[in-house]
């Protein structure tokens, strides 16, 4: 197995997030391997080795954990996670394929495998979402259980693709008119936070549009590969048809053009992988925490509209025991049960603050080495590129003075 | 070919270099020589000691010397060396041409379309001491019209046969639709340039009368088609005296004044010879040629394959550094966003690493478009030879068809000697002779006569255009070997000194992001 780049960026996160001695931290660490393609025709699917290597977790102890699973048992996985951590920032997924053509491709495979490999890393990372019982269902029961569980899945999640783009339209909405200037009820006003979505919104577009190009960068390079090597061909070809010491000229170009091509085929393959692939993580990440900015909106929502009808309860029951009515008692029983519910809401709602909070750092400080990484391999791999290039072009110069001598 | 990229992304690219940089390199608008800054920053940067380029050619002295070359060369000249230089190796003498300032004219209305229309001229300097031209250091200017242009090429055509004449530029009137009229004119005159200088390399033609008259003489120009003696002949004696005066009138489409009868004879005998039983009474014979010929004909074929593809890296080339600047660009805007709206010293550090890139992803593309206007410069070079290879093969078909004029002569001769022979046989039979058919034997002879002079004319021509082929194939495999050669050798360099260049650039960002 190729150690990648994101792979050795999964050495760099456990260790920044472990200052310590890293045998005192929890840890746990999971490789996603072998991809297999299975079934046919539409139903055709991949599968992945999911094995749990090392851990000093006591509720992984035994035996290494091998299990098979899907792409959909990471997107369960992936929507538990969403449900009962609200505040932290789910790790983000690869996307399904849109173009059936490609999702069997060997590049998209292997895409798709490096960022399942690097999701469930990084929650076995999360000191609060390693935790997880989800998780260790996901990594440790039978394929049987993990297939009732994915289809056992409601309504709700399966929803979940139009549900988000509702509240992503709405908090955007929310956002534009604050930033308008346009009062809608039921809205945190905190200027920082306010900031804060800001933030995410406009930094999503910058890095969209960054790994758009980044994209292109890697086709530009196939296609001057593809140039390279027909001109070399045709090049060759003329040299054929000359003879003598110009057509050896000729001949030693061609070959030279065609070598390069090569190099250019491999470098675009080392872009996509360690500079496209990291940008397009960064964007992702960057969804999931609006979704988890939606999930606070609908938690302030809640937590306000409770209070409300707390309020108008209070009244009531205000109301109710001066004139001594029988359904004191009554209105006494739902105020109780609703002020438990306002409790609940209140507290939800202050968690996902204070984690929000915790995790915006964190996010920060990861980003920037992820990036550092990425930025750095991809430097290294055109500087390697071009050296190759100036060195072969170089090389053919001594033939080419012998060849015009004679 | 890149004067369109350049207007579009300009102001983008003016953008990016105001945002980026705070480097003093950096600072420079896109109007500066690009050559002579990217090669004296690519030598500061290569002043560090750490170079484990260990070359073959020490790139910064090595790279210089190669981009001033080509900095001079695209000072206005856009020819290569040896054809700029417009000299004789055996001697000094030298024949410079330019073409300048376009000028609309008035057409003088001497037709019933009133108004007149408008036409361009163009001004024609010359410098020379060759001797045609009056001596030692004389300079001349006229003006000219495309049309003159038209005349001179179509005079050069009718005495030159044999030779590898150049091709004149198109009349174009297609492309004159969808440029400007602006464009067109500065295109036709650069096209114009281009075709008189390699008139003037010519080792023949630069000497010829004809282009000593464009070049020199004001006024209309006053070629006359040249008398072809059998031409004339096979058209019929009848069409000799106007011929002889000249009449402009006539048909000035094709090459030698071909009109319809001795069209129709040639075609005649071109049929014979294909499928005819028997063999034309007079072959190429010459089997060293039609070997050479053949080569030729494989040669321009995959020539033209190798323009084709060669476009199509250029292309690719364009591409790759248009996306590059497009990616740098994005991270100027990413840089500046996350400089503005930062909160966290990580973000602080993760703006100057985009930063970084941005400048790195600048340069490279800046690196891609000199490299690529170097590149189109080199493999011009096969253009111009597959404007040659037309002009070769124009040379092949004057051959071809004074050789058809021979056989046709030939043939008309037989047929001559053949109606002699009958009209001899049945004047016999009459006693005493028939005197009408003696008087038309009489004239029969006459006419065998200034056949029998045509046909010599014709066979002179013919074995002259076979030796004019025989020497221009020489001196087009010798220059052929001397271009290409050249023209590898530029390429190659070319593509490894900016291949060095990025690499400095990419190396210096890798240094900037090594974080650990």
């Amino acid at each position: 197995m190729i150690t990648t780049l994101m792979e050795q960026q999964r050495s760099v996160t456990a260790s920044s997030q472990s200052p310590r001695s890293p045998s005192s931290q929890p840890y746990l660490s999971v490789s996603v391997t072998d991809p297999v393609k299975l079934g046919n025709g539409v139903q055709a699917y991949v599968s992945y080795r999911v094995i749990t290597r090392q851990t000093n977790l006591p509720e992984y102890q035994g035996p290494e954990k091998i299990v098979i699973r899907r792409y959909s048992d990471f997107i369960w996985l992936r929507d538990r996670l969403f449900e009962k951590y609200k505040g932290i920032f789910i790790p983000p997924l690869p996307e399904k394929s849109a173009v059936e053509k490609f999702r069997f491709s060997a590049e998209f495979i292997e895409m798709r495998r490096q960022a399942l490999d690097i999701f469930v890393n990084r929650v076995a990372s999360h000191h609060e979402l390693q935790q997880s019982e989800d998780l260790r269902t996901f990594l440790q029961a039978d394929e049987e259980t993990m297939e009732r569980l994915r289809s056992q899945e409601t309504g709700i999640f399966k929803k979940k693709p139009s549900d988000f783009m509702q509240i992503f339209k709405d908090v955007q909405s929310k956002v534009s008119d604050v930033v308008l200037g346009k009062e809608k009820p039921v809205e945190e006003s905190n200027p920082e936070y306010e900031k804060l979505k800001h933030y995410i919104f406009e930094l999503e577009n910058h890095l969209a549009e960054a790994q758009k190009h980044a994209y292109r960068l890697v086709k530009r390079h196939r296609e001057l590969g593809q140039s390279l090597s027909d001109f070399g061909k045709a090049v060759k070809l003329l040299g054929a048809c000359e003879g003598n010491s110009l057509g050896m000229a000729f001949s030693e170009l061609g070959a030279k053009a065609e070598t390069l091509s090569v190099k250019l085929q491999k470098e675009a393959h080392q872009i996509l992988m360690n500079f496209e692939e990291p940008l397009k993580d960064y964007v992702r990440a960057v969804q999931s925490i609006k979704a988890t900015i939606a999930e606070r909106a609908n938690a302030f929502r809640r937590h306000c509209e409770l209070a409300e009808t707390i309020k108008l309860k209070e009244i009531n029951l205000n109301k109710l025991s001066l004139i001594r009515s029988d359904r004191v008692g009554e209105a006494e029983m739902e105020y109780n049960e609703l002020k438990a519910e306002s409790d609940e809401a209140t507290q939800t709602f202050e968690t996902i603050v204070r984690l929000m909070n915790e995790e915006i750092v964190c996010f920060q400080e990861q980003k920037t080495l992820d990036m550092g990484t990425a930025f750095h391999q991809f430097a290294k791999g055109q500087a390697r590129l071009a050296n190759g290039i100036a060195d072969a072009w170089r090389s053919l110069l001594p033939k080419l003075e012998s060849c015009s001598s004679s | 070919m890149m004067g369109h990229e350049e207007t579009d992304v300009h102001e983008s690219r003016e953008e990016m270099e105001s945002l980026v940089l705070d480097e003093p390199s950096n600072g420079r608008s896109s109007s500066d020589n690009p050559l002579l800054s990217s090669a004296s920053s690519s030598f500061i940067d290569r002043q560090s000691p750490d170079s484990s380029f260990n070359t073959f050619l020490d790139p910064p002295s090595y790279a210089e010397a190669i981009f001033t070359s080509f900095d001079s060369s695209s000072n206005g000249h856009d020819e290569s060396p040896r054809l700029s230089s417009n000299s004789n190796p055996r001697s000094s003498d030298y024949l410079y041409i330019s073409v300048s300032d376009p000028q609309k004219e008035q057409e003088l209305s001497n037709s019933l379309v009133s108004g007149g229309t408008t036409y361009y001229t163009y001004l024609i300097t010359t410098r020379t001491n060759l001797p045609e031209f009056g001596g030692p250091g004389s300079e001349f200017t006229l003006r000219r019209r495309f049309r003159d242009v038209v005349t001179l090429s179509d005079r050069l055509s009718e005495s030159y046969r044999g030779f590898f004449i150049p091709i004149r530029p198109d009349k174009s009137v297609v492309e004159s639709q969808v440029m400007s009229k602006q464009e067109f004119v500065e295109q036709r005159r650069v096209l114009l340039e281009r075709y008189l200088r390699r008139l003037a390399a010519h080792p023949a033609i630069r000497r010829s009368e004809e282009l000593r008259v464009f070049l020199e003489v004001k006024g209309k120009l006053p070629l006359a088609r040249s008398i072809d003696v059998a031409s004339s002949v096979i058209d019929g004696a009848a069409r000799l005296p106007r011929q002889l005066l000249g009449d402009e009138a006539m048909d000035v489409s094709a090459k030698g004044g071909r009109d319809l009868l001795r069209m129709f004879k040639e075609l005649k005998q071109a049929m014979t010879n294909d499928w005819g039983g028997t063999k034309p009474l007079v072959v190429e014979e010459d089997k060293e040629f039609m070997e050479r010929k053949e080569r030729l004909v494989e040669f321009e074929h995959q020539l033209s394959n190798v323009s084709l593809q060669a476009e199509s890296l250029v292309k690719s080339q364009q591409d790759i550094g248009e996306t590059m600047g497009e990616l740098g660009l994005a991270f100027v805007k990413l840089t500046k966003f996350e400089m503005e709206e930062a909160l966290f010293e990580s973000q602080r550090a993760r703006a100057t690493d985009t930063k970084n890139v941005a400048t790195a992803a600048v340069k490279a593309s800046r690196l891609y478009r000199e490299l690529n206007a170097q590149t189109v410069k080199h493999l011009d070079k096969l253009h111009d030879y597959l404007g040659i290879m037309l002009a070769v093969n124009n040379a092949f078909a004057d051959r071809s068809s004074a050789l058809l004029t021979v056989q046709t002569l030939s043939s008309e001769l037989a047929s001559l000697h053949l109606r002699i022979e009958k009209l001899e046989a049945a004047s016999l039979k009459i006693f005493g002779g028939d005197r009408s058919r003696i008087r038309k034997i009489e004239e029969l002879k006459e006419t065998i006569r200034v056949t029998e002079d045509a046909k010599t004319c014709a066979e002179r021509e013919y074995e002259q255009i076979k030796e004019n082929n025989r020497s221009e194939l020489e001196r087009l495999d010798k220059e052929r070997h001397d271009d290409f050669m050249s023209m590898l050798r530029g390429f190659v360099v070319n593509q490894a000194g900016y291949a060095e260049k990025m690499a400095n650039v990419w190396e210096k960002l890798a240094e900037e992001t090594d974080h650990l």
